[in-house]
This record gives C-alpha cells, sequence and structure tokens, in this order.
C-alpha cells in the first residue's frame, strides 16, 4: 500500500510517500501499527486531533474506516487552499 | 478536468503557471446566454503574521486529489445555483507577493447565483481542497495553519 505525507507531516516522517506492507485493517490501526514501528511516526502522530486521513483520495472522518482494499493512504494537516 | 452537467461547463485546473482573467472570462463570453460573471482572484499577500517581509509563499498540493476534490466542490455549487460555467484554476508551488493564486469564475443568466457560487466555492476552497501554504521569511519558514472560522463558516450553506 502507498500511504503518503503532506506539509508538517511530511517533513516530520521525512518522505513525501512510501510503499508498505500493511496488516492493519482500519486507519485508526493503521495509525497504530506505524507508530509501533519507529518514533518519527510517533512525533508525527502525536496531535491525532490535527490529523486528517484521504483512503483513495476520498477525505474520511472516521478512523474506523476499512482500507482492507485501498491502494493508497494520505495523512495530512487541515488544509489551507484558496 | 472539465465536464458539462445540465448545460453547466465546469473547468478545474491545478497549475503552477500563472493564468490570464481577461482571457478567461473572454472565454466565457463567447456564449451568449450569459448575463453575469462573479470573478474572485487569490492574490500572494504579506500576513502580516511576522514581523519580517515575507519572502515567497509555496504551496503544496496532493496531485491526482486536489482537482478532484475541487471539481466535487463545483458539483455541489452547480446543484445549488443554476449556472452556466464554472472555471477554477489554482496555482502550486512557489509564489511571491502580488502574485496570483486561485480564480474562481462562476457565470450565470443573474448576477445573485454567480456572486454566491464564487463565494461558495472559495469558502470550500479553503478547507476542501488538499492544498497546504508555508510561507518563508529571511531567516525561517512556516506552514499556514488552519483557521477554525474557515471551517465553521462551512455550516453556513
Amino acid at each position: 500500500m502507498k500511504i503518503l505525507y503532506f506539509s508538517w507531516l511530511r517533513e516530520k516522517i521525512g518522505v513525501p510517500f512510501e510503499e508498505v506492507e500493511v496488516r492493519s485493517e482500519t486507519v485508526g490501526d493503521l495509525i497504530k501499527e506505524l507508530i509501533n514501528q519507529d518514533h518519527k511516526y510517533e512525533l508525527a502522530f502525536e496531535d491525532i486531533k490535527s490529523i486528517r486521513v484521504a483512503v483513495d483520495q476520498k477525505i474520511i472522518q472516521d478512523f474506523n474506516v476499512s482500507i482492507k482494499n485501498a491502494r493508497e493512504v494520505a495523512f495530512f494537516p487541515p488544509m489551507t487552499g484558496g | 478536468m472539465h465536464q458539462t452537467i445540465k448545460k453547466c461547463y465546469i473547468s478545474v485546473n491545478v497549475q503552477k503557471v500563472d493564468f490570464d482573467i481577461n482571457s478567461e472570462i473572454k472565454k466565457i463570453k463567447s456564449n451568449k446566454i450569459i448575463g453575469g460573471i462573479a470573478n474572485f482572484t487569490g492574490v500572494v499577500r504579506n500576513s502580516g503574521r511576522e514581523k519580517e517581509e515575507l519572502v515567497s509563499l509555496e504551496l503544496e498540493h496532493y496531485p491526482g486529489m486536489t482537482e478532484k476534490a475541487i471539481m466535487l466542490i463545483c458539483e455541489d455549487a452547480q446543484k445549488r445555483w443554476n449556472l452556466n460555467f464554472i472555471k477554477v484554476i489554482h496555482r502550486v508551488g512557489r509564489l511571491f507577493a502580488g502574485d496570483n493564486i486561485v480564480l474562481v469564475l462562476t457565470a450565470s443568466a443573474h448576477r445573485k447565483e454567480a456572486f454566491k457560487s464564487a463565494e461558495f466555492i472559495m469558502d470550500f476552497l479553503k478547507s476542501r481542497a488538499p492544498i497546504w501554504k508555508k510561507e518563508h521569511y529571511r531567516t525561517h519558514s512556516s506552514w499556514v495553519q488552519s483557521k477554525e472560522e474557515d471551517e465553521l463558516i462551512l455550516n453556513d450553506w
């Protein structure tokens, strides 16, 4: 699965994206799985309320959303377009 | 990315290069059923958040998703108002004070629908388009934080 990071989340993790073998079935579990892998994820996901998520390029509100068939999951802070 | 829904032509572009407002308006006016065009142009400014002068503004985005997300906002606007044209151009990359950032053009037979829909699209672009701004100063850089009021304002629509 492709995991993408944007803005300060990308800076904290150090890469814009990575291909990862994922066991998790939900967004919430994926965050836990990443945090268990490396301290940098723990730092990046520290303020979980300021993290927004898109699964296959669609914004999701609920971290219990399934990622079983997802091709990509993106993590980013609140958007500042316009 | 473009499509026509119920006689409303919607066009969305995410690009590094500048846009020319007059030529975009001219294209829309070639259609003779238009009664009015609302035009909003967002421009890079010295935000005044820092004491220093802004050197540049960097706009990062989610390639692939940005155009789709903006198109969804336009589709929503098309459902709410009777429109003939919607044109959104959002720039990304490194910009400088005074540069154009975003163009929203909405055209309708009547002014109110054009005004309202342009405002609606801008409000949603602020917090629903996957774009992040970073301000660069001579001595440091900082990510622009989203404003709570920008999120709350969406409830009014």
